[in-house]
């Protein structure tokens, strides 16, 4: 056969230099005509190792990583023109173990089964992993509205953008609400910040999106869709117009899809303007009309009454994108991954201070720490694995003492945080819990609609609070008015965003409550993180005066002459750490 | 709140208004003209031309459209997209997503405003950068992570992305003569 070289070209991957490496390989190819196949994909999840390119020739797959354009020089000539792979370079491969392979072993790809595997802009190749099957099955073979909702019910699919709710019960009051104007509509909002699941899904696999949207709409008898979309992923918006278009001229969007006489169904991406709160359905639909997004009191919910008051559905990407592989594979297939209340599988954007930091997707049920340390590959310099936080800004830390918890609804919320969307944000030694608590807040904070009085004011005391007790200036009972501030915002908000904004500060509180009392009664950031508390010296015995730190100071705060020791002025150094962490010889200290 | 985004009437730090052509706002009224739930595509529209809104597009869609300018006005201030105030040539969006504050993003920005010597939101004098703060570019992995135009930066600190900044205006130099 011919070689295969495959360039991955998501967000990420173009990111850390992808797009550079491609046309690379394409200007070589031409330049010194070597006979291979050029592709390009998306994001496989591997983001750890991006840029990533993979070659295929008759003896199986490699897959290279950390290839640069000179890198990719190499590859090129010795594996494609000489037959000799360079295995220093390969993280992945079918003829020989390497350290990455448990990355990919321990998942279960259902919802990304097609992402990195094939080029997302050519319909041609979805086809070949067989998108659009499943709707032509149910148009086929004639299937009933009510059965497709009864299959989805059946397959225990609860929603992914963080509520959990059971899709099928969704699906089924939109269908019992008549109306000659219906919608689907697909959540790309993805405003946790910190998670990317959605845009690896859009940009890796447009079509099954599409096709689950299709599939939602001849299942509750809609003919209108509309994705939602944030406005900072382009690439996305890009490819899912690319894969719009090419739906539609082959007949599987617009009037009389898959041959069928009055099944109509058309979809088109309205991109969103950067407010966290539109991802709140209500909000999202107010945004779409062109308002201010505040959300709005439910009932009527938005299957009775939702955009331009039609009864709507509206799913998360994620959602929809294990839609039709539960219509090709049936729900028994589908509820046999995952426990018994949380069935199927669930994609997470594994970040902060992880050595493999990228989306897997993994069958529900698995435990925090087969993710971080079988998946994950273990804390980035082996440092101390602390604390992971799953659901952003609505949802809570994890600490390591019960990383044996599973991964499903039930256990998640049982420690306080919530499942959420899929960010996890893994945390070490060096992270403070006081300050990742008012982090959360400040993002609240600022995205609170202002709608109601205790999400809008309640959260910015909270806020005071939290930035006084890392500024130094904690003061007695301020756990207490913290904990009391939170149950009332809790209580008395209308939208998830108040009523889950305190759960950061509350889980950092029950589980780091000595963390607290550290910044409070010593005055002392216990993780060296919280600037104000932190103060940053030579130490003359160590230091050699080799003026790498004077150097590179951003704002030059350290004198010395060469070969002497070095001094910091305190009242211009701006703590950032730079010196600290480029220092050869632990010169520096940090108190 | 988003109300937060109200723009500072402060002379000193506003920077003036530079003459624009309306004309090109012509196309755009037309296509959305009528069309219910345009206002955030006019606006966004908008932006694309200008860079911003300037306040005398926002008269001139609201005339022609029938769209209240205090509707549009409200529609700006809630989403963070919209900016009512003119910008710099390269704009840094300096990630604060959670992977990158976990990360140390806040170093990136500290350092970055020492060196411009402007404050987070706010634009150089010589209308070359602008400095903000945004939520997650996507990159985690990379964390953390800029963005300036089309081109991303990751695995930074405040010295490297100190240095992508002298480059650029060494380049602008070498550019303008
Ligand atoms: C403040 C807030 C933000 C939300 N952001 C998102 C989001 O970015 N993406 C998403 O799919 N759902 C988000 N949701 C949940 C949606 O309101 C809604 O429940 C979801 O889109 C339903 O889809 P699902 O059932 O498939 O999960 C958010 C909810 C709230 C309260
Ligand atoms: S809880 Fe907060 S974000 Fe939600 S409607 Fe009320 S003010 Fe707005
Ligand atoms: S948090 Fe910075 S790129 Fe995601």
């Amino acid at each position: 056969m011919k070689k295969k070289v495959t360039v991955g070209l998501g967000s990420c991957g173009i990111a850390a230099g992808a797009d550079k490496v491609y046309r690379k390989i394409e200007a070589l190819k031409k330049a010194e005509n070597i006979d291979f196949e050029l592709h390009k994909t998306s994001c496989v999840g591997m983001c750890y190792n991006e840029p990533l390119v993979e070659v295929e020739d008759d003896t199986g797959y490699y897959m290279y990583g950390g290839i640069d354009e000179k890198k990719a020089v190499e590859v090129l000539q010795e594996h494609i023109s000489n037959d000799n792979p360079v295995k220093d370079y390969v993280v992945l491969s079918d003829l020989f173990h390497t350290k990455d392979a448990e990355y990919m072993e321990g998942q279960v790809k259902i919802a990304l089964r097609n992402c990195g595997y094939m080029d997302p802009e050519s319909l041609e190749e979805a086809e070949e992993r067989k998108a659009y099957q499943g709707i032509k099955r149910l148009v086929n073979e004639s299937v009933k509205s009510k059965d497709i909702v009864e299959e989805i019910l059946n397959s225990g699919l609860r929603g992914r953008g963080g509520g959990g709710f059971p899709t099928g019960m969704k699906w089924r009051f939109a269908l019992n609400n008549d109306s000659s104007e219906k919608y689907v509509i697909c959540n790309a909002d993805e405003g946790d910040p910190g998670a990317f699941m959605d845009r690896s899904l859009l940009e890796g696999d447009p079509h099954a999106v599409l096709e689950g949207m299709i599939i939602a709409g001849l299942a509750i008898k809609a003919s209108h869709g509309v994705i939602y979309c944030r406005a900072e992923y382009p690439l996305a918006i890009k490819r899912l117009n690319i894969a719009i278009e090419q739906a539609r001229e082959i007949g599987y969007l617009g009037k009389d899809i898959f041959g069928k006489k009055g099944f109509d169904f058309d979809i088109y991406v309205k991109e969103g303007a950067g407010a966290f709160v539109c991802g709140e359905e209500t909000a999202l639909m107010a945004s779409i009309e062109g308002k201010r997004g505040m959300p709005r009191k439910r009932p009527p919910f938005p299957a009775a009454s939702g955009l331009w008051k039609k009864p709507s559905n509206i799913n998360n990407v994620e959602t929809f994108a294990n839609v039709p592989w539960i219509i090709l594979n049936g729900a028994d297939k589908y509820a046999s991954y995952g426990t018994e209340k949380s069935k199927g599988t669930k994609v997470f954007a594994l970040t902060g201070k992880i050595n493999h930091g990228g989306l897997v997707e993994v069958p529900m049920g698995i435990t925090i720490h087969d993710v971080i340390f079988k998946l994950g590959g273990g804390i980035q310099n082996d440092k101390e694995f602390k604390a992971v936080q799953l659901g952003g800004p609505s949802g809570g830390c994890i600490p390591a003492y019960l990383d044996d918890t599973k991964v499903d609804y039930d256990s998640v919320n049982a420690t306080g945080a919530i499942m959420g969307s899929g960010g996890m944000v893994v945390m070490d030694e060096t992270t403070c819990m006081v300050d990742m608590a008012r982090f959360f807040l400040d993002f609240t904070q600022k995205e609170s609609c202002g709608k109601c009085t205790f999400c809008r004011i309640g959260t910015k005391r909270m806020l005071e609070i939290l930035t006084r007790i890392t500024e130094g200036e904690g003061e007695e009972g301020d756990i207490q008015n913290l904990e009391e501030l939170a149950y009332k915002i809790k209580d008395n908000s209308l939208c998830g965003l108040g009523q889950t904004a305190p759960n950061p500060v509350l889980t950092t509180i029950k589980y780091f409550r000595d963390e607290y009392e550290a910044h409070i009664k010593e005055k002392k950031c216990p993780a060296l993180s919280c600037k104000q508390l932190l103060t940053y010296e030579v130490d003359p015995e160590k230091c050699t005066g080799c003026r790498v730190c004077a150097i590179k100071c951003p704002v030059n705060a350290i004198d010395g002459e060469k070969k002497q020791p070095h001094v910091i002025r305190q009242e211009d150094c701006i703590r950032c750490g730079d010196c600290y962490n480029r220092c050869k010889f632990d010169a520096i200290v940090v108190h | 709140m988003r109300v937060e985004r109200l723009p500072v009437k402060n002379e000193e730090t506003q920077v003036a208004e530079p003459p624009i052509d309306l004309t090109l706002l012509d196309d755009l009224i037309r296509k959305y003209k009528n069309k219910r739930g345009n206002l955030i595509p006019l606006l966004q529209g908008a932006q694309d031309i200008y860079g911003y809104l300037p306040r005398k597009a926002f008269l001139k869609i609201s005339r022609e459209t029938g769209i209240e300018l205090n509707e549009m006005y409200g529609v700006a201030t809630f989403y963070a997209q919209f900016r009512l105030q003119p910008v710099g040539k390269h704009i840094i969006k300096v990630c604060h997503g959670t992977a990158c504050h976990v990360q140390n993003a806040g170093g990136i920005t500290d350092a970055l405003e020492e060196a411009l010597d402007v404050a987070d939101g706010e634009t150089t004098p010589d209308r070359l950068f602008t400095l903000e703060s945004v939520a997650c570019l996507g990159c985690c992995s990379l964390a953390p992570v800029m963005m300036i135009g089309e081109e991303t930066y990751g695995k930074l600190d405040g010295s490297k992305a100190v240095k992508v900044i002298k480059d650029i205006r060494l380049q602008e130099k070498k550019n303008g003569g």
